[in-house]
């Protein structure tokens, strides 16, 4: 089982982009401290968001007609490497350079694809996705938010999401919503809608976090009118595009690299200290190992990606994996920072451990929590 | 050449003469000359060997998949490890000896050491062969045994690969076993498989199994003189696996998963022994660890994409 799950190079011509890349970051995180660089793909940063767009390190995928750069997944994976070992700021344009952009070119009419991907690939459309609701984690089937067609053909929008990621700073969102029926027909009919967020009738409240950022939001809907074609793909088919577009959202080195500024940072301590005894080794070997097998695995579901597969179990099973290691790691650290107590931790490096400590729970609920994600490996394996 | 026309003939050899019976019966020190004619007669024992030596020539990558095999089967005799044990001999001119070759890379249990007629050790630049003496370890049906007085640490990295390939083999049959038993076995009037906390766990094994493969397949990938680094994220990743996988398997299975007569245990055994061997996931972590503090200014994502 699982076997489609081999070791894939990257292309030379891929490899080959991480120099010119490494010095547009450079510049950007120059006065990022350590803390704010372990932000992760949490960290906003519009103008760095647009400046990697007008490189041409955005809408790697997409093809040239739509602005894209006509690449593909290989591409992507190199750029998004560069991007989290330096804790770049990428929340800006994350969502819509992962998934929403392969998502309207999918399944977009033609004129959404002229209308949209164009700006995505600038870096000058951000995207964020409304599926969590108040009700509705990680049951999503059961959402509420519901659009009816009006006579004219636009859509009446009422509801509420919760929990999205970088609302405040979007100017789009896509939305699951309910186009028919009632919530007990679960996974028919919902509809994914694109929702312009300047519209009359939004509110979006961001709310705090136990680290003291905002980087997720409630967003109200009050008789919102949306346009005929805010509907993406077709109307009733939602649930079956929002479970293709996971497959983008979980499988990516995002799932491996989110505590990995912590671990850098850490090991620069271990330097400047000098500690080198033999448990401290096996600690820094031990996650470097298990990183180096990770990266290989998500490179391995990347490669399913660029063969036009849509690796669903796969990458649940290499997010599971991948994030259970993220949330290891500030726990590891910690201790082994705290099991020397007369050694002094450097401030920024104790605000980073932290930080990566608070939030690190946040990484199996993203995307999936661990028991969805397992269900699914399950299914995979044939027992449900 | 198509890999897959060697795999499949391998695979059927295996299984007409590793049957669960006839692997019992050479764990309990039964003959095991039939068995080891059959794969001499098969010349897959030079599969590693250079064309211009008589081999087949396939690179350890290339051979992986019939490593694997090997763990899958719980073969009993040392088969991948004469592979390995040819190659370098023959790559080093020396004289390739009849009969199973064991390797030995420490002073802990040999795998196979108890069923090889030689031992190798030395280097991979120059192997040396010793007539096997070698000492039971007294545990239960073990075929590894102690070869005193014979020093082959040059050899841990490459033995450490084959090793982690065997593992990842017999992690993958492990879980496809668990995962048949779990549709099988039935209580509270339902399959266990359709119980949440059992599924949670077979997804864990499943994450491991596959883990245990990219991993082995990492050694893998830099031949019979593998690159340290290489060597310890392949046996570490797959030592780190084997206790896990065999932890869950055995945890699903229940009561008779410990049973002699079910074939789980002739797997899990292994996955234990070969946790073991060559260094387990500990050692290995250390010798990378050391590399990777040799280079602190550098960032671990560029660490693991040079090593």
């Amino acid at each position: 089982m699982f076997e489609t799950l081999t070791l894939s190079a990257l292309p030379p011509e891929d490899e080959a982009l991480r120099p010119a890349l490494r010095a547009l970051i450079a510049e950007a995180i120059a006065e990022l401290p350590t803390n704010r660089r372990a932000r992760s793909w949490q960290g906003f940063d519009a103008s760095f968001s647009r400046k990697l767009g007008q490189a041409g390190y955005l809408g790697l995928s997409l093809p040239k007609e739509y602005g894209g750069v006509g690449r593909g997944p290989f591409t992507r994976f190199v750029v998004v490497e560069e991007l989290l070992s330096a804790g770049a700021p990428v929340a800006g344009h994350w969502i819509a350079d992962r998934q929403s952009g392969p998502l309207i070119r999918h399944y977009g009419t033609e004129e959404q694809r002229q209308f949209y991907l164009p700006r995505i690939s600038k870096g000058e459309a951000l995207f964020c996705i409304g599926m969590s609701e108040p009700g509705s984690g990680s049951d999503l089937a059961s959402v509420r938010s519901r659009a009816d067609r009006q006579e004219d053909g636009s859509w009446l929008l009422n509801g509420q999401k919760i929990w999205t990621t970088n609302a405040m700073h979007s100017d789009y969102m896509i939305a699951l919503v309910r186009t028919s029926g009632t919530s007990g027909d679960r996974q028919s009919g919902l509809s994914q809608l694109i929702v312009d967020l300047k519209l009359p009738g939004i509110t979006i409240r961001p709310i705090v976090d136990l680290t003291g950022d905002a980087h997720f939001a409630e967003v109200f809907f009050d008789n919102v009118r949306l346009a005929p074609d805010a509907l993406i793909g077709e109307e009733g088919q939602g649930w079956k595009q929002v479970t293709a577009e996971l497959a983008f959202e979980r499988s990516g080195p995002e799932r491996i690299y989110s505590s990995v500024v912590l671990i850098d940072a850490w090991v620069r301590h271990l330097d400047a200290v000098g500690r080198k005894d033999s448990a401290t080794l096996r600690l820094v070997g031990s996650l470097t190992a298990q990183l180096a097998v990770l990266r290989e695995m998500s490179l391995a579901v990347t490669a399913r990606l660029v063969a036009g597969e849509s690796p669903v179990v796969e990458a649940s099973l290499m997010k599971d994996l991948g994030t259970g290691f993220e949330q290891a790691v500030p726990q590891l650290i910690g201790d082994d920072l705290a099991s020397h107590p007369d050694e002094a931790v450097d401030a920024e490096l104790y605000r980073t451990l932290l930080y990566v400590t608070h939030i690190a729970p946040s990484f199996s609920l993203r995307g999936g929590t661990r028991e969805i994600l397992r269900g699914l490996i399950a299914r995979g394996l044939g027992l449900r | 050449m198509d890999m897959q026309e060697l795999i499949d003939p391998f695979a059927r050899l295996i299984e007409d003469i590793c049957t669960p019976a006839a692997i019992r019966a050479v764990e309990a020190a039964g003959d095991s000359a039939p068995m080891w004619q059959a794969f001499a007669d098969s010349g897959f024992l030079d599969a590693l060997v250079q064309e211009d030596a008589g081999g087949a020539g396939l690179s350890l990558a290339d051979a992986a998949p019939l490593i694997a095999l090997l763990g899958h089967y719980a073969v009993p005799l040392p088969v991948g490890d004469t592979m390995v044990a040819r190659a370098l001999l023959a790559a080093a001119g020396a004289e390739l000896p009849d009969g199973p070759i064991a390797i030995a890379t420490g002073s802990g249990a040999v795998p196979f050491g108890g069923v090889a007629a030689h031992i190798l050790s030395g280097s991979p630049d120059a192997p040396v062969v010793t007539k096997a003496q070698t000492e039971p370890t007294g545990v239960h049906h073990d075929a590894d045994a102690y070869a005193p007085a014979v020093d082959g640490r040059a050899l841990r990295p490459v033995s450490a690969v084959l090793r982690a390939l065997l593992i990842s083999g017999a992690a993958g049959r492990v879980m496809d076993m668990t995962v048949a038993y779990a549709n099988e076995r039935s209580q509270f009037g339902k399959p266990i498989g359709k119980q949440q906390a059992v599924q949670q766990q077979l997804s864990v094994l499943a994450e491991q199994a596959v883990a245990a493969r990219i991993a082995a397949a990492i050694g893998a990938r830099s031949g019979l003189s593998p690159r340290l680094a290489d060597a310890a994220v392949a046996k570490h990743g797959a030592s780190l696996a084997a206790g896990q996988v065999a932890a869950i398997a055995h945890a699903v299975h229940g009561a008779i998963g410990i049973s002699e007569e079910y074939d789980l245990q002739l797997l899990t055994r292994r996955l234990h022994g070969w946790r073991l061997a060559d260094g387990s996931e500990g050692y290995w972590a250390g010798v990378l660890g050391e590399l990777r503090a040799a280079a602190p200014a550098m960032a671990t994502a560029d660490f693991i994409r040079a090593a």
